[in-house]
This record gives C-alpha cells, sequence and structure tokens, in this order.
C-alpha cells in the first residue's frame, strides 16, 4: 500500500490518469443517479485532488476551468435536480468571493472585521433599489425599474460603492486596534441592518423590513438570465476575476504590506509602510468584492430584506475564512466551499434523513435537534475546535521561500535584484474547491 | 420639548433599571479585561443563561409550593444564590476549557474562540428549552407583582429590586476587590502576571476567581433581568451583552467604578434615546434607532477617548 501510494506521489502522469478517471467515475454516477447529492459532492471534491496532484499550474488550471465550465453542469444537467445543484454552485462560488474578501482584510492585513455582511448588504441593496421601482420614491428623474441590461454596470457599481463603505468604516476605526476594532466592526454590521430596516420613512428607500421583492433578473442580449444555471456562469467569471485579483494582491507590494502590518504595526511602519493607506486599502478591497456579489445575490434571489444580512452571515463567512486557514488562498476557497456546501445542502439532507428515521420509527429525534435549526451550534464547535487544534486552517498559509543558494551563488547586483523581484513560490495552483 | 419634560421621570426609572443591568454586565467585562486583556464575547450569553438558569430555579421552586409560603424576597435570594454558583461555574469552566490553551496564541484566535463559544452556549440553551416546551421563547413568573403610583408614575416593585440588588452586588463587588487577599492577588495580575507570580500569587487560580466572580454577577444579572421584564430568549444576550461591553469602554476598560457609571449613563442616553428620538428629531429617527446610537456612543468613544471617560491613556511601549 505504502509502496503504491509513493508511486502515485512521483508519477505526474499517474495522478493525471487517476484524476481523469475519478473525474469521468463522479460525473458518470451523477448522470446515471440522476439525484444523488454524493455523486454531487464528490464531484466537486475533484477540485481538491486537482489542488494536490503535482501538474504544472498552467494544466491545473485547464483541468479546473474545464470541470467549473464544462463537465460540471453538464453531468448535473441530466437529472431532475439540475436546478437544485446549480443553485448550490452558484452559493459557492459567492461566497467563495466573500471570503476571500474577508480573507484580505482578516488573514492578509489581521484586521478582525465581525461585520462583514454589511457590505453585502450594501451591494445588494444598490442593486436592489434600482431594479425595482423603489427608487421612483426618491430619485428626482429616470424611469425606475431599471432594466436587467444594467445589472453589468451595477456589478461595478456595487463594487464601488461598497468600497466607498469600505473606507467609511475604515477611516474611523484606524485608530482602533485589534479586538477593540472586531467590536466597532461588529457594531457597523449592526448599524448597517438597522438602517436599511427602517429606511423606510421619512422617504421610502429600502421598504424597510417588508423587503424589496421582484428585481429584474440581469440580461445579456435579450435573454433574461432567470435560472441558477445561467447566473452561475456569471458567478464563475466574477469568481475567477477575484482569484486572479486576490492572486496578484497576495504578492503585490500592497499583500506585503499587509502581512507586514499583520505581524506588527509598529516595526511595518518603521520600515515605511503608510499604515492608513495600507489599512484602507485592505478594508476596500474586501468590501468591494463582497459588494459585487452582494448585486449578484441580489439578481439570483430577486428578493432581499435586511434578515438575510444578519450577524450570523458574517460569523459564518469568519468561519470559513479560519476554517480554511487564514491568510491561505486555496484554504479559504475550500473553506467558503465546505462551509456553504454543509450549509446548503448537507444540513438538509441530514435533516430529511433524520425525518425519515424518525418516521419509520427507528429512532426518534426531537424537533429542536434537526441539524439545521442547529447551525450555530455547529459553527460554534467548529470555530472552538478550529482555533483550539489547528488555528492555521484546513490549508494553511505559505510563505513565499526564497532559494537561498541560487541567492547566494548569483554574485551580479542586478541578477539578485531580479531574483527578489521574481521570487520562487512554494505553492502551486489554487482552484481546491 | 415639553414631551421630552414630561416624560422624563420615567425615563429615568426605566434608564436607571436598564442602566443597571448594563452596569453589573460590564463588570464582567472590565474584570476580565483587566485581567487578561480579552474580550470575553460569551459573557453576554452567560448573562442569557442566568436568566434562564433562574428562571428554571424559580419554576422549579414554584412547583414545590415554596414559592407561595416564602417571602419573596427570600425566594429571589435561593434563586440568585443557585444561580451565580451554576453561572460562575459555568464561567470557570469556559476559561479553563476554550481560553487557557491559547492564553499565548494571538488575540485575534481568543476572540474567534470566544465567539465560536457564545454560539455554542446560544443554541445549546434553545434546544434544552425547545426539548422542554417547543418553544424557546419563556416567560418567567413574576416575583414581584404590582406597582407603585407616585404622582402619576409608574414605578414597578421590580425596579425597587433591581436597583437595591444591584447596589448591593456593587458594594460587594468593589469590597471584594479592594479589601480582602483575593482582591488584592487580583490587582496584581491585572498589573503583571509574571511578577505576582514570583510572589507567590497562583496566577490561573486568581484568573479561575476572576471568570467565577463576574460569571457570577452576569448570571445573577440574568435572574434580575428575567424578573424585571418578564420574557427571555436565548438570543437575548448578544446584543445585550454588545451594549454592555460598550458601558465598559465608556467608563475605561479594567476600571470597575468606571463601568458601574458607564452602564448607568448608557442605559440613561438610550431609554433617553428611545422616547425622545422621534421627538426631536421631528419624525425623522424612529425609535428603533436607539441601537444605533448606542454604538454610534461606542464609535465616538473609541476615536476620540479610547481611554474612555474614567480611564488613563495607556502607552505603547515597544
Amino acid at each position: 500500500m505504502k509502496k503504491i501510494l509513493e508511486q502515485i506521489r512521483g508519477n505526474k502522469w499517474l495522478q493525471l490518469g487517476l484524476l481523469v478517471g475519478y473525474i469521468a467515475l463522479t460525473s458518470l454516477s451523477l448522470i446515471l443517479a440522476q439525484r444523488s447529492v454524493a455523486a454531487f459532492l464528490l464531484l466537486l471534491l475533484s477540485f481538491l485532488l486537482l489542488y494536490y496532484t503535482k501538474l504544472p499550474n498552467w494544466s491545473k488550471w485547464a483541468i479546473g476551468l474545464a470541470i467549473m465550465f464544462f463537465i460540471l453542469p453538464f453531468s448535473a444537467m441530466q437529472g431532475p435536480a439540475y436546478q437544485e445543484y446549480m443553485d448550490v454552485a452558484t452559493l459557492v462560488g459567492i461566497y467563495v468571493s466573500m471570503a476571500l474578501g474577508l480573507n484580505i482584510v482578516v488573514g492578509m492585513a489581521g484586521l478582525l472585521d465581525l461585520g462583514f455582511v454589511a457590505f453585502f448588504a450594501v451591494g445588494a441593496y444598490t442593486y436592489g433599489i434600482f431594479a425595482t421601482a423603489q427608487a421612483s420614491n426618491f430619485m428626482p428623474f429616470g424611469t425606475y425599474p431599471l432594466s436587467g441590461n444594467s445589472f453589468w454596470i451595477f456589478i461595478i457599481l456595487g463594487c464601488f460603492v461598497a468600497a466607498l463603505f469600505g473606507v467609511l468604516l475604515g477611516i474611523p476605526v484606524l485608530r482602533v486596534k485589534g479586538d477593540y476594532l472586531a467590536i466597532v466592526t461588529l457594531g457597523f454590521g449592526e448599524i448597517i441592518r438597522i438602517v436599511f430596516n427602517n429606511l423606510d420613512q421619512p422617504v421610502n428607500i429600502t421598504n424597510g423590513a417588508l423587503g424589496l421583492s421582484s428585481i429584474a433578473p440581469p440580461k445579456i442580449f435579450g435573454i433574461e438570465l432567470l435560472y441558477s444555471n445561467q447566473i452561475y456562469f456569471v458567478v464563475l467569471f466574477i469568481l475567477l476575476f477575484v482569484i486572479f485579483a486576490v492572486r496578484s494582491l497576495e504578492h503585490s507590494k500592497l499583500g506585503r504590506s499587509w502581512k507586514a502590518v499583520r505581524e506588527n504595526e509598529i516595526a511595518a511602519q518603521a520600515m515605511g509602510i503608510p499604515l492608513v493607506k495600507t489599512k484602507l486599502m485592505a478594508f476596500a478591497i474586501g468590501a468591494s468584492f463582497s459588494g459585487m456579489m452582494g448585486v449578484v445575490f441580489a439578481a439570483k434571489q430577486a428578493f432581499i430584506d435586511p434578515t438575510s444580512f444578519t450577524m450570523l452571515q458574517s460569523i459564518n463567512i469568519l468561519v470559513m475564512v479560519l476554517l480554511g486557514g487564514m491568510g491561505s488562498v486555496p484554504g479559504v476557497i475550500l473553506g467558503a466551499a465546505v462551509v456553504t456546501i454543509l450549509n446548503a445542502q448537507v444540513l438538509n439532507e441530514l435533516t430529511m434523513w433524520f425525518n425519515s428515521l424518525s418516521t419509520a420509527g427507528i429512532i426518534t429525534l426531537p424537533d429542536a435537534m434537526s441539524p439545521v435549526k442547529m447551525q450555530r451550534f455547529f459553527f460554534g464547535a467548529l470555530l472552538i475546535l478550529f482555533a483550539l487544534y489547528r488555528s492555521k486552517g484546513l490549508i494553511p498559509a505559505k510563505n513565499v521561500v526564497y532559494d537561498k543558494q541560487k541567492f547566494l551563488s548569483e554574485k551580479g547586483t542586478k541578477k539578485r535584484l531580479q531574483s527578489v523581484a521574481a521570487p520562487k513560490e512554494d505553492e502551486h495552483g489554487h482552484t481546491g474547491s | 420639548m415639553t414631551q421630552v419634560w414630561d416624560t422624563l421621570p420615567q425615563v429615568l426609572i426605566d434608564g436607571l433599571t436598564l442602566g443597571a443591568i448594563y452596569a453589573i454586565i460590564a463588570l464582567g467585562y472590565t474584570m476580565v479585561y483587566g485581567i487578561l486583556e480579552l474580550i470575553n464575547f460569551a459573557h453576554g450569553e452567560i448573562f442569557m443563561a442566568g436568566a434562564f438558569i433562574g428562571t428554571a430555579v424559580l419554576i422549579g421552586l414554584t412547583g414545590l409550593g415554596w414559592v407561595a409560603v416564602m417571602p419573596a424576597i427570600f425566594v429571589l435570594l435561593i434563586v440568585l444564590v443557585i444561580t451565580g454558583g451554576l453561572t460562575g461555574m459555568l464561567g470557570m469552566g469556559i476559561e479553563r476549557l476554550a481560553y487557557r490553551p491559547l492564553r499565548k496564541a494571538s488575540k485575534l484566535i481568543t476572540l474567534i474562540t470566544a465567539i465560536g463559544v457564545s454560539f455554542l452556549l446560544q443554541d445549546i440553551v434553545r434546544f434544552i428549552t425547545e426539548t422542554q416546551q417547543n418553544n424557546y421563547i419563556v416567560n418567567t413568573p413574576s416575583l414581584f407583582p404590582g406597582s407603585l403610583s407616585v404622582s402619576g408614575l409608574n414605578i414597578r416593585y421590580s425596579f425597587l429590586v433591581v436597583i437595591i440588588v444591584a447596589i448591593l452586588m456593587m458594594i460587594a463587588l468593589e469590597f471584594f476587590v479592594n479589601r480582602t487577599k483575593w482582591g488584592l492577588a487580583m490587582r496584581a495580575v491585572a498589573q503583571d502576571q509574571d511578577t505576582a507570580s514570583l510572589m507567590s500569587v497562583n496566577v490561573n487560580k486568581v484568573i479561575s476567581v476572576t471568570f467565577f466572580v463576574g460569571s457570577a454577577l452576569g448570571g445573577a444579572t440574568g435572574v434580575l433581568f428575567a424578573i424585571h421584564y418578564g420574557t427571555i430568549d436565548p438570543y437575548i444576550g448578544f446584543i445585550l451583552g454588545l451594549k454592555a461591553f460598550t458601558a465598559a469602554v465608556l467608563g475605561g476598560i479594567g476600571n470597575i467604578r468606571g463601568a458601574m457609571a458607564g452602564g448607568m449613563l448608557l442605559g440613561l442616553l438610550e431609554m433617553f434615546a428611545a422616547a425622545n428620538l422621534s421627538a426631536i428629531t421631528a419624525g425623522l429617527l424612529s425609535s428603533e434607532y436607539k441601537d444605533v446610537f448606542a454604538f454610534a456612543i461606542l464609535i465616538l468613544v473609541l476615536i476620540f477617548r479610547p481611554e474612555g471617560l474614567f480611564g488613563r491613556a495607556a502607552i505603547e511601549k515597544v
């Protein structure tokens, strides 16, 4: 057994063959089994396997993209639960982007933000207000609702509005540190929710607790994107953009400043890192990802109200980041996917399973303990266990390792500078979804 | 303006009640923060657990027929002692299991564990209550029914009870911290853990005792809350705890007298806002904004006077 594992570890082609076999097997079983959550989850697991293979980066990306764009939609299409699967996949995409946004703030810059969902809400309401008749209550010009064609502009708009709110939150809390910051952001999140809940008077802007309904679906080339399988591709494109942005930021000057600020503020400042700018950028960029996905969320659900943006949601996203590994991009993607699937599918399935068991009379579970209601319990337990025993998460963040030998052997200053500018990474692709 | 004057006495009474509750919960935050520099997020949940335990004990005593024969104040005393003891143990247990292993870890991690503990407690209380009675909102039997009517003013008996018990608890805590050996040890540990341990102070034990005292007070406040307001649910602790923390910050965190003053001030301000916000702003802001008001105070204090109204500014040394 050990020998086989060794061989697999060493041989790229064997890995590729096994992976292709695995993907073929799971997608086939998804096609044949019609309504099997297990097959769907196993197919998603192939992203994680892909991450751990030793293939070159570009081929990992190619395989990952092929799964996301073709294999997953195609094999889910065959069964009656098609929209259900695509809905889950869309949610995963939305939450992965949000978690990546929070990862910048918490994981990279070390600023604990407990009100992160506020930016999601801002994005959702930005689109929601203008894509329903709501805007005509206070806008002096224009006719509302805007058509679904405006959705594409609103993605960018939501991004900027959320970034603006991020800076607005950032400026006053810059003087506050560590755990105080957590409390202030928590308060900020609650303030945003309460304000949205009460902004139906004196001018009705958000329609208060009733929420905004029948939000216009996005439209492209005259086609309305109504169903999850269509929104899925929109989410996919944004997600790829977010991943690309995060990857480039991580190793940029800004990304390194974030990490420096996280490790020691005073030392970072002494090294000439502008604290204010660095922190504000973290808030703004983190918030903007969340805002974009808020717009998509509003368009997908076609209904939003303040109850979608509670504290629990903020903690939810924090769990994703912590579970995956603070500061680690592949880890956070994995964490977000796991938590979202747990929330959207596994808990429901478990509840149904328990219900069927209790109707069959095998065991009786009181209604109060049905897994769907125990969400807080599971999250709380996950937070504690991970903080105590694996505080670095499922896939811990790795720092760039410089090749010392290469660094020392090259005498020329020019070459040395080059090797600093283009560091060798010790981590590869990150399509672990 | 006349409306403001007319409602002022009632606002004062309600504000003082709420303020007393904030003040005692704030004490728990401030004591723990003073020693460990940790925001014990779960403290609001301990308060909530206290409210539930107290209600359960009260219902149990009613079932035994004790409430009918004993004077109400005596029943309250029994409930307070039992609840305080249990929540004190709960607080100690939380510290032992969730915080102590992480004492050397970064603050971020400890804070996240604290949030986890508070979620866990919320859900445990919810499902225990729900398996008992199919519903997680509980009505506490009123121990002190009726009210005094003084020149048009409605003063409930339970208001007097809450205020008096709260003041007694604060005096007891002052005595404990300033006049006893344990209190001395606590102050020593708060100042410098290493030096204190060199002076043969058992630091771990002192921290445990601090958690016990803070949590016992928090649980007892939960009982007072349940008796005064009548309805409780598993989610009261979070926002209330957050506001109590605001009160602690307002008074200067780590400062026990400051926490008391901050709690009272915040309670009064919040009740004032709830009663008059829409009148003052001519209907622009409804009284729903009272929570926004409390958080806005927190943010303003943290920005302009992070050391609190009664605290001393800490100097950061490199």
